[in-house]
């Protein structure tokens, strides 16, 4: 559906972005994970027809964003960082002009816009100003812009940046609901937002791509050793060294309360091995459990590495 | 043209809402009405006098004395209230960061530019059929000549428009809508005054510069002459502006 192909962008002398290729197949929902200024914002502007490319293409459908800018803006809902509100106008108003601009025409204008408040349950405030709603109902004035002439494509730039939680979780729902029937492409510098919402992850750092997996994939490919957790009740002094002992582990970090972090080699499977040794020393077994890899962990993990490299 | 027309209504939305229009509208009729009641007030004591003095013998011309000289006059305030009108064109889509939603619409960049000229341009228009109220208190209390009066107000309403496309073309330099307002009113005075340059220049330069100046070509419109040089130097200057501006979005996006 969506085929980028060593895309890069100058602004000036500054590279935006630096030969980016991935691709995205339909009813897929990704998401764009890097730090500020990485170069996401340029990347979803290039796919939304904004922007052309410095060099390398950008493909949606097989059409070129650049050379059909025109036909493929009717297919793509674009949701700018700040929501591109007029603040003198009604929601209402708004929406109407929207649906316009993106090419309704007749009677479907009126019918979009009110299947797009339903669906973004902008009801009660359809009447207000935008300038004068909350940040929360402005963003989702923004995302009901991006959808209200049912584009097969929503790219979604920081959707939920500014929001409170409560706000955020609404979006968040609203964008889930969305994903069953449209290929999403949202960007974001919050972790635990694209764990829940998304499949797949690209990870994007000073415009180059550090990776490109799905969740599971980036942490498992991520890991270079395994970690256990394990608690127990009374541990003696002898502990650390004997957990040490055991073939394949690398290293013992006492946590709080009894617990202690073993970092042992992939696949090792020492869960057995430990809880032998703790019914034999009787230091009274709590809990043995795996820690999986945050996807923070994974991100950090890329980004410092990269920079250590560029250092 | 349905893009044009979408973009140039909600313009025209936002400044009857705004208190802009009102405003801009109550000083510019305000003044314009200052000036043609003192231009009426001294054609009647021309007209007294003469007719006191027989030997002067020549008939007082109501287009001539009072029509012109309005619609003159009338030209110079439009002149300083139109980059007002203007400035908030793009600039303000810029620093709203509205621009954005238009960028990414399905609509080319030239029907944008066109549509903001037209929502300028009608209320411009607006403005001076306003304005207009002036001249019917001639028709009920004198006999002017319809003729000149509508080529007049046509060329008023096309410098107008050159003045509007240069507003429009300003504020797409920037998104700052007073640096917007101060280049259109600076490039649209050049513009006025170009031909003053005419005399110090050489025969050639001089009438290349006197060609050039929109005050010019506004004198056969106001004396009932409606010469093709002049129709086709308000239509290219409008356009040029507006291509100008059209380049400038575009490039906007390159760099």
């Amino acid at each position: 559906m969506i085929e980028v192909e060593s895309l890069t962008k100058f602004y000036g002398p500054r590279r935006a972005i630096n030969n980016l290729s991935f691709q995205i197949e339909r009813g897929e929902v990704v998401g764009f994970l890097g730090p500020n200024g990485a170069g996401k914002s340029t990347t979803m502007n290039i796919l939304s027809c904004i922007l052309p490319a410095s060099s390398g293409t950008a493909r949606i459908q097989g059409y070129d964003t650049f050379e059909h800018s025109i036909e493929l803006r009717k297919i793509i809902g674009y949701l700018p960082e700040t929501p591109p509100l007029y603040p003198d106008m009604s929601v209402f108003d708004y929406l109407i002009f929207a649906a316009q601009v993106r090419g309704l025409t007749g009677k479907h204008i009126k019918s979009a816009v009110e299947k797009v408040i339903e669906k973004c349950s902008l009801k009660d405030v359809s009447h207000r100003i935008t300038g004068r709603l909350s940040k929360g109902y402005q963003q989702r004035v923004g995302l009901a812009q991006a959808m209200v002439h049912d584009p097969d494509i929503l790219i979604l730039d920081e959707p939920t940046i500014g929001l409170d939680p409560i706000q955020i979780i609404e979006i968040r729902k609203l964008i889930q609901e969305l994903a069953s029937t449209h290929t999403i492409i949202l960007s974001s510098h919050i972790l635990p937002e694209i764990t829940q919402i998304c499949q797949r992850v690209i990870i994007i750092n000073e415009g180059e791509i550090s990776a490109v997996d799905s969740l599971e994939g980036l942490t498992a490919s991520m890991r270079k050793s395994e970690r256990l957790s394990l608690t127990v009740r009374n541990p003696n002094d002898d502990i650390e060294r004997k957990l040490n002992a055991v073939n394949e582990v690398i290293s013992v970090v006492p946590g709080e309360e009894n617990q202690f972090f073993i970092e042992c080699a992939l696949n090792s499977n020492l869960q057995d091995e430990f809880a032998r040794l703790t019914l034999d020393n009787k230091w009274g077994l709590i809990e043995i459990k795996p820690i999986s890899m945050t996807l923070e962990d994974v991100f950090l993990k890329l980004t410092i590495e990269e920079k250590d490299v560029v250092a | 043209m349905r893009n044009v027309w979408i973009i140039a209504k909600r313009d025209l939305g936002s400044f009857f809402n705004s208190p802009i229009f009102y405003v801009v509208t109550t000083v510019f009729l305000i003044i314009y009405s200052f000036i043609f009641f003192n231009i009426l007030n001294f054609f009647s004591f021309q007209s007294l006098q003469a007719g006191q003095l027989q030997a002067m013998g020549m008939s007082l011309n109501l287009n001539e004395m009072v029509v012109e000289p309005s619609l003159q006059n009338m030209s110079v305030i439009l002149l300083m209230i139109i980059p007002v009108i203007t400035m908030r064109s793009f600039a303000e889509e810029k620093k709203t960061k509205t621009f954005r939603l238009l960028l990414s619409s399905p609509v080319p960049l030239r029907e944008i530019v066109f549509g903001k000229f037209l929502a300028c341009m009608i209320v411009v228009t607006v403005m001076v059929l306003i304005s207009s109220y002036s001249i019917g208190f001639l028709f009920l209390l004198g006999e002017p000549e319809l003729g000149p009066v509508i080529t007049g107000y046509a060329g008023v309403v096309l410098m107008a428009g050159c003045y509007v496309s240069v507003g429009v073309f300003a504020s797409s330099l920037t998104d700052n809508q007073i640096v917007a307002a101060v280049l259109t009113f600076g490039f649209s005075l050049f513009m006025w005054i170009i031909g003053w340059g005419a005399q110090a220049a050489g025969a050639t330069t001089g009438k290349v510069l006197q060609f050039l100046s929109i005050a010019d070509h506004m004198e056969r419109f106001l004396k009932g002459i409606v010469d093709t040089s002049d129709l086709v130097y308000y239509l290219s200057f409008i356009l040029l502006s507006l291509f100008l501006c059209n380049r400038v979005l575009d490039s906007n996006r390159w760099r």
